[in-house]
């Protein structure tokens, strides 16, 4: 269409192409959040006679400084193996909160399809005994059963927004309670054979590693000494990737991608647009019933299975993690190991100021805050350019103004082909 | 029965104030996300002010004073924290999900860390206050007799004062959205902004009240529901409280008759899976056909144990029963026609 462009113009287009911009308005909600977290630390130094400037300021410092802020090569180290290990289970509910919001679903039950995840990898983990199959065959079953059991749990909003256009939001807040009754009550029938007894507390389910069932970690936990980071932070790579893949270059994905921007147009398009709903939920829902399965999986990790009434923050958490990176599934990668690598320097603030854990959590609300003014500063960027290089008018490129509109939707055209597609089946 | 009707009234309290709430917003076009985040911070605010003001002499001999003041602040505060979902869903046109999801998410971060900072405890407690004679008395219940038929029992028996205060606004409320011009201005600014700014209404001014009111009403329910329900305790969150009521709103079809009888049902089922084993199992097992089937089919008690003695049965019969009552309902559904599109006045 438009490739008759100068350099200049191509130079000029650097910002004005929608991924930079992306990362620049990122960029600047991180800013701005960081600097009313300061501003915030300040406000209580002013406030309050126990704590000094001095200490808002190194506050502010521990905090930006993430599991460095650890000390001494070894504790960095272990500090920062458990950071991306903490990561995995975000950025998958990250990628399943994304990928429901590309196709214009506000997935709030990732924490349902959560629990459900957990449940099935745990049940099938420690339900078979490992003298029975190989240790690995359980662990991929295990696996498996609580992506399965993520996808059905997925797939309930989905199909009641399909089927009976219930919005998908309040189901997703219905289910997450359902699923957190159901997983208390599950194991509460079968607390002999799951709950771990050995130590005092009996809130937990035992580790998987008790049956011999544990991720590989191809030596990343010798790497990162002490910490429990295991191949999972991999796979959740390789899905992040094959995520975008199927988004931006696959019939299936262009289509999700249709019905989020315009449900009757893509209807009118030939697709099939309440299926795709129920696909994007189900597979949100295994998105996320798959971190938590990985997480479970570790081996070593605790899973408190009484839980009716409080739902995983990993959950939730998913939701920044995926508007921080504007639903790229790439982008998802780096925003959660930015969440936990401010969440990491917030763990050290308790021991070393008058301050705590919450600030973080803080920090990360008020980006998010300004997160949802990115289309305002995109617009304004865009703006910006565009006053920039005003002698950029087709009018005076000696052309004949042909009917080619400057902004194209870029929809428009493949939305064509891919009724035509569908027109040949 | 009563006790159970009683708790019912304790419970629903919250979840018709809020739901409302959520009318408010989105009524007046602004999906309100963020009555959680509300509930949570208006709730803090009103613990914090019960927090100071209760050892004040004045106040141990007037604690439903205090309780007064208490919920006003709460009000207020939460029609303030409301203030920055509007700046950013109607000055700045964000989309509103993503606005109400930050809200949601400062207001724990916010409090838990002020609580942290300035009282040195993971959760503030106001249930009990220390009286002029240093002995504990009861901050909440307004009234306490135990004379009186079931039916006032339910009503004037261990009830809180909150609770007469919520019916009083829940109806004022209704009645003002309904029968006044402001409130059908605000209701047709929801529908077709550009229609309603065509005659003359300043829709920013009607959403910015909408959302406000909202605000001030999920304040007002988050501290209902942390001095009454959670027993007084402030620690960051309202156990989901606001998310339950935006599904009652919408069970309710965004009028304030469906949202008080969807708060009392779902009150009730909550409330019987607290009290089933005193409320249902107890009056089922003294009958004398039921003792025989239990005596008769052990594989029925053994279903009937496993299942119907069970918490988590009855905890899942709210959300399911809302579930499919919505299913069923959803054909009649009808949310405001221009709720979570940012206004633009060029589009008409």
């Amino acid at each position: 269409m438009k490739k008759t462009t100068t350099v200049n113009e191509n130079k000029t287009s650097f910002f004005q192409h929608p991924a930079v911009q992306s990362v620049v308005a990122s960029l600047i909600c991180i800013l701005g959040g960081l600097l009313v977290g300061f501003l915030v630390l300040l406000f209580m130094a002013i406030f309050s006679k126990d704590i000094s400037f001095s200490e808002a300021i190194s506050g502010i410092f521990i905090v930006l400084s993430g599991p460095f802020a650890a000390g001494n090569a070894k504790d960095i180290l272990f500090s920062f193996g458990n950071m991306l290990f903490t990561a995995t289970p975000l950025i998958m509910t990250g990628l399943s909160v994304s990928l429901a919001f590309k196709t214009g679903l506000f997935n709030i039950g990732a924490p349902g399809q959560y629990l459900m995840g957990a449940m099935g990898a745990l049940l099938v983990g420690l339900g078979i005994p490992q003298e029975s199959m190989p240790t690995w065959l359980i662990w991929l079953l295990a696996l498996l059963v609580g992506t399965l059991l993520g996808m059905i749990w997925g797939a309930i909003p989905g199909f009641f927004k399909a089927k009976f256009n219930v919005n998908e939001v309040i189901v997703c807040i219905l289910t997450n309670w359902m699923a957190a009754n159901i997983v208390s009550w599950v194991f509460a029938a079968n607390k002999e054979q799951y709950v771990n007894y050995a130590e005092t507390k009996t809130n937990f389910i035992r580790k998987t590693i008790s049956n011999g069932v544990s991720t590989a970690t191809f030596g990343l936990d010798k790497l990162f000494k002490g910490s429990y980071l295991d191949a999972s932070i991999i796979i959740v790579c390789v899905i992040a990737v094959l995520l975008y893949v199927m988004l931006n270059k696959t019939t299936f994905g262009y289509e999700l991608k249709a019905c989020g921007y315009n449900r009757n147009a893509s209807k009118y398009a030939g697709m099939n647009e309440k299926r795709n709903i129920v696909l994007s939920m189900a597979i949100a829902g295994a998105l996320a019933a798959c971190g938590a399965a990985l997480w479970c999986l570790n081996g070593k990790q605790d899973f408190k299975w009484d839980t009716y009434q409080s739902l995983p923050a990993d959950g939730f958490n998913g939701i920044p993690a995926a508007l921080l990176a504007s639903n790229n599934p790439i982008g998802v990668i780096f925003s959660s190991i930015f969440l936990r690598y401010i969440d990491k320097g917030g763990s050290y603030l308790a021991g070393r100021t008058s301050f705590n854990e919450y600030v973080p959590q803080l920090i990360v609300a008020v980006i998010i805050y300004f997160a949802g003014f990115s289309k305002f500063i995109k617009d304004f960027l865009s703006r910006k350019k565009k006053n920039a290089a005003p002698a950029k008018s087709p009018l005076l490129e000696n052309k004949v103004p042909v009917a080619e509109p400057v902004s194209v939707p870029p929809v428009t055209e493949p939305t064509a082909s891919v009724a035509g597609e569908e027109a040949d089946k | 029965m009563v006790f159970l009707l009683q708790k019912t009234l304790i419970f629903a309290i919250p979840l018709l104030i809020v739901a409302l709430a959520g009318m408010f917003a989105e009524r007046s076009g602004i999906i309100n996300i963020a009555l959680d985040g509300i509930m949570i911070f208006g709730a803090f605010a009103g613990a914090m002010a019960a927090f100071y003001l209760r050892s004040n002499p004045f106040f141990v001999s007037h604690n439903q004073l205090l309780f007064l003041i208490c919920l006003v602040i709460a009000s207020l505060f939460g029609a303030l924290f409301s203030l920055l979902l509007s700046f950013s869903a109607i000055n700045l046109k964000a989309d509103h999900t993503i606005g109400g999801t930050a809200l949601n998410l400062l207001a724990p971060a916010i409090t838990l860390f002020l609580t942290k900072v300035l009282f040195n405890k993971d959760k503030l407690e106001m249930a009990t206050m220390v009286n002029a004679e240093g002995q504990r008395t009861d901050f909440g219940y307004a009234i306490l007799k135990d004379d009186l038929n079931p039916v006032a029992q339910i009503f004037f028996d261990k009830t809180y004062i909150s609770t007469f205060i919520a019916i009083g606004v829940f109806i004022l409320l209704s009645f003002w959205i309904y029968k006044t011009k402001t409130g059908l201005r605000l209701r047709s600014c929801g529908e077709h902004p550009q229609a309603a700014a065509s005659v003359g209404i300043n829709v920013k001014a009607m959403r910015y009240l909408g959302t406000t009111i909202s605000g001030a009403l999920a304040g007002f329910g988050g501290y209902a529901f942390v001095a009454t329900v959670a027993n007084g305790t402030a620690e960051g969150t309202v156990a989901g409280m606001g998310f339950l009521a935006l599904a009652i709103m919408i069970f309710g079809n965004w009028k304030p008759l469906g949202i008080a009888l969807g708060s009392l049902l779902f009150g009730f089922l909550k409330c019987l899976a607290v009290t089933y084993e005193r409320s249902l199992i107890e009056p089922l097992e003294s009958t004398a056909w039921m003792q025989k089937i239990l005596e008769n089919s052990p594989a029925f008690t053994n279903f009937y144990n496993t299942v119907f003695k069970n918490m988590y049965f009855y905890n899942l019969i709210p959300f399911v029963t809302v579930l499919i009552v919505l299913a069923f309902t959803s054909k009649k559904s009808r949310a405001p026609k221009a709720e979570g599109i940012p206004y633009d006045k060029g589009a008409r």
